[in-house]
């Protein structure tokens, strides 16, 4: 055999290994049958059976909240992590902020939620604040990892960026502050909304850190699914995945084209 | 040392348009024992400097020799270790850059690469509150001046090269500032277009009266633009002067070597004489002409046809110039004459260069222009010749 027929083999064995799965789940949610693994013809009806349920809508509705502020308040607090660690210049805490900030992308969720939630209850003892747990405690975790994932993103930008724009726009007159909106804001959008995005979607993905910090009455949507694939597996579960899948996929896409556009120096 | 210092040429000049030269009128940038150092490394060192109203100076300098970092200084983007900067009389200590008279054009030309033409030009109006209605009409004749009018609408990136050169100059000349520093301001330009662009930017410059000071480090832009050339290496100012007066009378052997091509000897004082002086080069072969031959103890000598405050047998060096230097078929009897053999010939158009190699084995550089279209018996390479050169050809360097 010749090496690139080998080559073309290995790579769609390699892509029936990742995706025959997540085909599998597509095709699975346009079946007819009842039984969630067996065809019997093609139907949408768990598509509508889905946008019935009234427990899932309200799971969605909670994790799409939870996923837009979070990555809001994410996007804000990287960008300002990001725009510190690159025009400070060194600083002498500079490298421990930088490996600080990019732990959270490697730190295990068990142990991120597991850490949240102890903070949260100390807190609560301590200054009453947040009472209880349910939305609020899982935006603030969430907005704690997704921000590691923002700095990233937003941080090679700024680096890429000419900072002479900045004192180009400074030397016609431009205070910081209005330098830092007029023309770093806008060099650095797309990564922004990348970074954006990138939060959101894993916002909406997480399933663990979720269970740690959440209470009664505060469910996301992955929390839901989970507890519900544990008394079998049910046809409307594969609807409302090929769904996520293709929000998910459409974010990370977006993203993607996002961060490969170059700065335009001029 | 060398002699003095009057540039014939520009004698024809009037004393008001050269006010260096009088010491009467005050400067109207006073850069005063300036010092910038980052952490051990001293960027700027000690560097004093006047310049007047109405001057194009230009900074030339190799890389790191911080002249740039002087131009930061100057647009207030880094802060003086010590020394003081004054313009048009006031202190520029604690000034933040957005409250200077000055405006800066950045070697990246750094235009805003979301905004139009038309908005990064008009960026710095608005910033000072002038009414959009006067923003307009500077705007609109600040790209007619620089002949970018058709292409207002236009994103930078939509632009190409000479013409986002042209966007930076309009948006850095808009808010009229007193002084403009242009930190080489044709560098990203192909040879051609820098060429033009040299005499439009004069051009704009004597128009608008605006002080100028350019960092570069081609020497011959500063050549072509400046009024006066300040030469730079490892942070300290080496020689200030005009154009002319850099290149024929520089005062040290970095001057000489940066600014144009050079050929240096290294020599020792034989004959001291009020009218002359006479030089012993190790690397020249003797002649057997002149009277301090013996005294040279085997070495070559070169005649200097000025008196020098020297000593004997003090070193000193002797920097003589290509296009100084004459090559001929036989023996000249100019005082400085060699025989050498043409190593290689650079054939440039306007001028040719020699290669010259001295029985020693020193090369030396004379160079030819090229008068006539056709030259039947030009010397060629493989050919022994004299080359030869006046006795106030070259000048003397102690340093």
């Amino acid at each position: 055999m010749r090496a690139s027929t080998l080559l073309l083999v290995f790579c769609i064995a390699g892509f029936i290994f990742l995706y025959a799965p997540i085909v599998s789940l597509i095709v699975f949610s346009f079946n007819e049958n009842k039984l969630a693994t067996v065809w019997s013809g093609f139907s949408t009806q768990w598509y509508v059976a889905l946008f019935q349920n009234a427990q899932i809508l309200g799971a969605a509705w909670i994790s799409l909240k939870v996923a837009v502020v979070s990555a809001t308040l994410a996007s804000i607090l990287g960008t300002l992590a990001a725009y510190v660690l690159v025009r400070f210049g060194r600083f002498r805490t500079r490298s421990l902020l930088t490996g600080m900030s990019a732990a959270p992308l490697v730190m295990p969720d068990v142990i991120t939620g597991l850490s949240l939630l102890l903070l949260f209850v100390a807190m609560e003892q301590a200054i009453g604040w947040p009472a209880g747990r349910g939305m609020t405690t899982i935006i603030i975790a969430h907005t704690t990892f997704c921000m590691a994932y923002v700095t990233v993103v937003v941080q090679s930008r700024l680096s890429d960026m000419d900072e002479s724009l900045e004192e180009a726009a400074m030397d016609l007159g431009a205070r910081p502050a209005r330098v830092f909106f007029d023309v770093t804001i806008p060099v650095i959008a797309p990564a922004l909304v990348a970074g954006w995005l990138l939060a959101f979607t894993l916002s909406l993905d997480d399933l663990v850190v979720a269970s740690f910090v959440t209470g009664p009455g505060a469910s996301t949507l992955p929390m839901v699914i989970f507890s519900k694939v544990r008394l079998g597996v049910s046809p409307d579960i594969n609807a409302l995945a090929t769904i996520i899948i293709g929000i998910v996929a459409l974010g990370v896409f977006v993203a993607s084209v996002l961060l490969r556009r170059k700065p335009t120096r001029a | 040392m060398t002699d003095t210092m009057t540039v014939t040429g520009a004698a024809a000049l009037a004393a008001a348009a050269r006010p260096w030269t009088t010491g009467t009128e005050r400067p109207f940038v006073r850069i005063d024992r300036i010092t910038k150092k980052f952490g051990d490394f001293t960027a700027v060192d000690q560097v004093s400097l006047d310049i007047f109203k109405g001057e194009l100076f230009c900074l030339l300098g190799g890389s790191g020799c911080g002249k740039s970092t002087l131009l930061r200084m100057l647009a207030g983007f880094e802060t003086p270790t010590s020394g003081k900067i004054e313009i048009d009389g006031q202190d520029m200590a604690g000034i933040p850059p957005y409250d200077r008279p000055t405006n800066m054009m950045f070697q990246s030309y750094a235009l805003f690469p979301h905004m139009t033409v038309e908005k990064n030009v008009a960026y710095g109006l608005l910033r000072d509150g002038v009414h959009k209605s006067v923003v307009r009409d500077r705007v609109a004749e600040m790209l007619k001046m620089v002949q970018l009018h058709t292409l207002a609408g236009r994103k930078p990136h939509q632009l190409s090269g000479g013409q986002r050169q042209r966007v930076a100059l309009a948006r850095s000349l808009v808010k009229q500032p007193k002084l403009l520093l242009l930190d080489e301001p044709l560098g990203a330009l192909d040879k051609k277009l820098r060429e033009e662009t040299q005499f439009e930017l004069v051009k704009i410059q004597e128009t608008l009266g605006v002080t100028f000071i350019v960092v570069t480090h081609d020497q011959e832009e500063a050549m072509t633009l400046s009024t006066r050339i300040g030469v730079m290496n490892a942070g300290r100012i080496i020689q200030v002067g005009e154009p002319p007066q850099v290149y024929e009378y520089p005062n040290s052997r970095f001057v000489a070597d940066f600014v144009g091509t050079v050929n240096l000897f290294e020599g020792r004082v034989i004959e001291d004489e009020p009218d002359f002086i006479r030089l012993a080069v190790q690397d020249l072969p003797v002649t057997g002409e002149g009277s301090g031959a013996a005294s040279a103890g085997g070495a070559g000598q070169i005649y200097v046809g000025h008196g020098v405050s020297c000593t004997i047998d003090q070193p000193l060096w002797y920097a003589v110039r290509p296009e100084k230097m004459r090559l001929s078929r036989h023996a000249s009897d100019a005082p400085n004459s060699y025989p050498v053999w043409v190593e290689d010939v650079a054939y440039m158009g306007n001028l040719s260069v020699y290669r010259l190699k001295l029985p020693g084995g020193r090369y030396l550089l004379a160079s030819k222009a090229n008068l006539s279209r056709y030259e039947e018996d030009t010397i060629s390479w493989g050919e022994h010749a004299w080359v030869s050169w006046d006795d106030t050809a070259g000048v003397v360097l102690t340093q």
